[in-house]
C-alpha cells in the first residue's frame, strides 16, 4: 500500500483551477519531488497535504485512511517551510523541542531526542543559540531537525534551498539526500529547479497549470519525456519540427523541412504524415570538423555560430544549412584548451539513429 | 551650517519651546514658596505636603487609578483580540470601526456617551460608565499597535507551530502571545495613559458621585491656580510620561506608525 494516495484531487480559486484533477501515489521511504515553474500548483498541492488547505473535490489517504477531517496539528506530517519558520523566541533546543512538546512525550525522552537530532545535523554546540544568531545554512538544519525530531510519516519540504547561495546548496543537497537514507522517512519534495530535483529524487511528478504532466524516475524523465513541456523544462534540448514520413525495421523516418530525412527511434502509436519535433538533447549531437568521414546515421553540415565555455563542457550554437540553429555540447577533456572549434568554422554536425526523440504532443 | 538649516533649526526650537516652556513653568512653580504663580520666591517642598494631606485630592487620585487599571486591562484585552482579528482576517471594515473613535473629537464622543448611557441604558453615571467610556476610547490604540506588530512577522511562523503539533490556543499561548507580547504591554501603557489623564469624555461620563485627578483639578482651578495644583500636575505628567517612555520601549514600531 503507498503511504500517501492523492486521488483525482482539484482545487480552485476563485474560477481558476490552481490544482485540476490530480492522481500521484507515493511509496514509504520514497524521495518524492513535485518540480514545476512557479504557479503550476505545487504549493498549493503540498499545502492540502499538510493540511492547511481542503481539496474541493478528490481525496488525499495517508496509509490509506481520508484526511479530510484531520487538522494540520494532528496529521503525522511535519513541513520543512521556505523561510524556515523558526521560533524567533525561542532558542534551537527549544525549536527542535517545540513537536515533542506538543506530543506530550516525556521530559527525559524530549532531553534525548533533541539531543540525537542535534547531533545528526550537527549543531549540537548550537543549542542555546536563538534563531536570528543563526547563518542561512544553520536555520535550514534546525528546521529539518524540528520536521524530523517527532519522527513524522511524511516530511514536506517548500523549496528549502532556495535561499541558499549556490555552493551551501549543494552542501544542503548531500545532506539532505545522506538524512533521508538514514532516517528513512518519506521526503516529499516541492521545487522550481530541475537539477535539484534530478540530483535529489526517486521519482519526479512535472506540474504545468495544476496537472501532473508525467511522473517518472529522474532519467526517464530527462531521457523520454513525454511531450515538449516536459522535454523542454528539464535540461536543455534541441527542438526541430519534423513530420513522419515512414515507419520501418524499428526505426522512425523523419522530414525535416530543407535538412531531409533523420532516423530516430520508435515512438509509440506514429503513424506516417503525423506532425511534431525532433527533440535532441545538445550531448546527443557530435561536432566533427566538416569533410571528416562519419559514420553516424544523421549528419549535416553547418557553420558555428557561438560558443559558451562552461569549464567542464563548451555549448556551441551551430547554424544548420536550413536556417535553423543546433545546440552541440562538447566535453572539455584537453585541459587549457577552451574550444575545439572557432566561430565561422565549418563543421559535421551528428547524431546516432537511436538518439533523439520524436514528440507528437 | 548653511543658512536654509539654520532656519529650520531656529523654527524647530520656538516650537519645541513653545510646547514645553508652559509645562517646565508648571513644575518649577510647584516648588515655589509663594501662594501665587506670579513670581519666584523660593524653594520648598510645602505644596506637596498640602496635597498628601488634602484628602478629596487623594480620593480622586484612587478613582484614578482604579479607573485606568480596570479600563487599560480590559481595552489591552479587547484591543489585541481584535488587532489579531483584524491581521487574520483582512477585514477592512473592522479597523476603520476600532479607529474611528481614536479620530473623533472628544467631545463628541463624550456627548454621545452620556446620551448613550442615560437614555439608551438609562444607567446612572459613575463607575461604571467612566470606566466603559475609557475601554471604548483605549481599544483602537491598542488594536493598531496589536496589528502593526503582526504586520512585520512571518505569517509562516503560526503555520509551522500548527504544522508540527500545536492546536490553536497552543499557537497562541506558545508563539503568537510571545511574539506581541511587547506590543501588549505598550498597549496597556497607553491607554493606562490615556486613562489617567482624559479630561472631555470623563466630564460628561462622571455624574456627580466620582471625580477623577483631571475632574478634581479642574474643579480647584475654577477657584484659583494654587501650587497645589502644580504640585498634583507635576506628579501626574512625571507618570504620563514615565508610561510613554516605557511603551515606546516595549513596541518603538507601532508607536512611529510603521508596519
Amino acid at each position: 500500500m503507498p503511504i500517501l494516495e492523492i486521488r483525482n484531487v482539484t482545487r480552485r480559486f476563485g474560477g481558476l483551477a490552481a490544482v485540476h484533477d490530480v492522481s500521484l501515489s507515493i511509496e514509504a521511504g520514497e524521495f518524492f519531488t513535485l518540480l514545476g515553474p512557479s504557479g503550476c500548483g505545487k504549493t498549493t498541492l503540498l499545502r492540502m497535504i499538510a493540511g492547511f488547505d481542503l481539496p474541493d473535490a478528490g481525496q488525499i489517504l495517508l496509509d490509506g485512511k481520508d484526511l479530510a477531517d484531520t487538522a494540520p496539528e494532528r496529521r503525522p506530517i511535519h513541513t520543512v517551510f521556505q523561510s524556515y519558520a523558526l521560533f524567533p523566541h525561542m532558542t534551537v533546543w527549544q525549536n527542535i523541542a517545540f513537536p515533542l512538546e506538543m506530543a506530550r512525550r516525556p521530559p527525559a525522552e524530549i532531553r534525548q531526542r533533541v539531543a540525537e537530532a542535534l547531533e545528526q545535523v550537527h549543531l549540537a554546540d548550537k543549542s542555546g543559540h536563538f534563531p536570528h544568531e543563526l547563518s542561512g545554512g544553520q536555520k535550514q538544519r534546525v528546521a529539518l531537525a524540528r520536521g524530523l525530531v517527532n519522527k513524522p510519516r511524511l516530511l514536506l519540504l517548500d523549496e528549502p534551498l532556495g535561499a541558499l547561495d549556490a555552493k551551501l546548496r549543494e552542501e544542503m543537497r548531500n545532506e539532505l539526500i545522506e538524512l533521508q537514507r538514514e532516517i528513512g522517512v518519506t521526503f516529499i519534495f516541492v521545487t522550481h529547479s530541475q537539477q535539484e530535483a534530478l540530483a535529489l529524487s526517486h521519482r519526479i511528478a512535472v506540474m504545468r497549470e495544476g496537472r501532473v504532466e508525467q511522473v517518472d524516475e529522474p532519467a526517464k524523465l530527462y531521457g523520454l519525456p513525454r511531450n515538449r513541456f516536459v522535454a523542454d523544462f528539464i535540461g536543455d534540448i534541441n527542438m526541430m519540427e519534423a513530420e513522419v514520413s515512414a515507419v520501418a525495421h524499428g526505426q522512425l523516418h523523419l522530414h525535416i523541412p530543407v535538412l531531409g530525412v533523420v532516423q530516430a527511434p520508435p515512438a509509440a502509436n506514429a503513424k506516417v504524415g503525423d506532425r511534431g519535433v525532433l527533440a535532441l538533447r545538445p550531448e546527443q549531437v557530435r561536432l566533427t570538423p566538416q569533410g571528416q568521414h562519419h559514420e553516424l546515421a544523421n549528419h549535416f553540415h553547418g557553420k558555428v555560430q557561438s560558443f559558451i565555455y562552461l569549464g567542464d563542457v563548451t555549448v556551441y550554437t551551430v547554424m544548420l544549412d536550413n536556417g535553423a540553429s543546433i545546440e552541440a555540447l562538447a566535453a572539455n577533456n584537453a585541459p587549457g584548451r577552451a574550444t575545439f572549434f572557432k566561430v565561422g568554422d565549418d563543421v559535421a554536425v551528428a547524431w546516432r539513429h537511436d538518439a533523439g526523440l520524436f514528440l507528437d504532443e | 551650517m548653511r543658512r536654509g538649516k539654520l532656519w529650520l533649526w531656529g523654527l524647530s526650537l520656538l516650537v519645541y519651546a513653545f510646547l514645553y516652556i508652559p509645562l517646565a513653568v508648571v513644575v518649577l512653580f510647584s516648588f515655589n514658596d509663594s501662594q501665587l504663580n506670579a513670581e519666584w520666591v523660593g524653594f520648598t517642598t510645602h505644596w506637596y505636603t498640602v496635597l498628601f494631606n488634602d484628602r478629596d485630592m487623594l480620593q480622586a487620585a484612587a478613582n484614578s487609578l482604579l479607573i485606568a487599571v480596570v479600563a487599560s486591562s480590559a481595552a489591552t484585552l479587547l484591543g489585541t483580540m481584535a488587532g489579531i482579528a483584524m491581521h487574520r482576517y483582512r477585514l477592512r471594515f473592522l479597523p476603520l470601526l476600532a479607529i474611528t473613535p481614536v479620530a473623533m473629537p472628544e467631545i463628541l464622543l463624550g456627548v454621545s456617551l452620556l446620551l448613550f448611557f442615560r437614555q439608551v441604558l438609562d444607567l446612572t453615571l459613575g463607575f461604571v460608565s467612566i470606566i466603559t467610556a475609557h475601554i471604548t476610547f483605549s481599544i483602537g490604540f491598542v488594536a493598531i499597535i496589536i496589528r502593526a506588530r503582526l504586520a512585520g512577522m512571518d505569517e509562516s511562523i503560526f503555520e509551522a507551530a500548527r504544522d508540527l503539533g500545536a492546536t490553536p490556543w497552543q499557537t497562541f499561548r506558545r508563539v503568537t502571545l510571545p511574539l506581541i507580547l511587547p506590543a501588549v504591554v505598550a498597549g496597556f501603557l497607553m491607554s493606562f495613559t490615556l486613562s489617567i489623564d482624559d479630561f472631555v469624555i470623563t466630564f460628561f461620563t462622571a455624574g456627580v458621585g466620582v471625580a477623577t485627578l483631571p475632574l478634581q483639578i479642574y474643579s480647584m482651578i475654577k477657584v484659583a491656580v494654587t501650587p497645589e495644583v502644580n504640585a498634583v500636575s507635576t506628579l501626574l505628567m512625571t507618570l504620563t510620561l514615565t508610561m510613554i517612555v516605557l511603551a515606546a520601549r516595549f513596541a518603538p514600531d507601532a508607536l512611529k506608525g510603521r508596519g
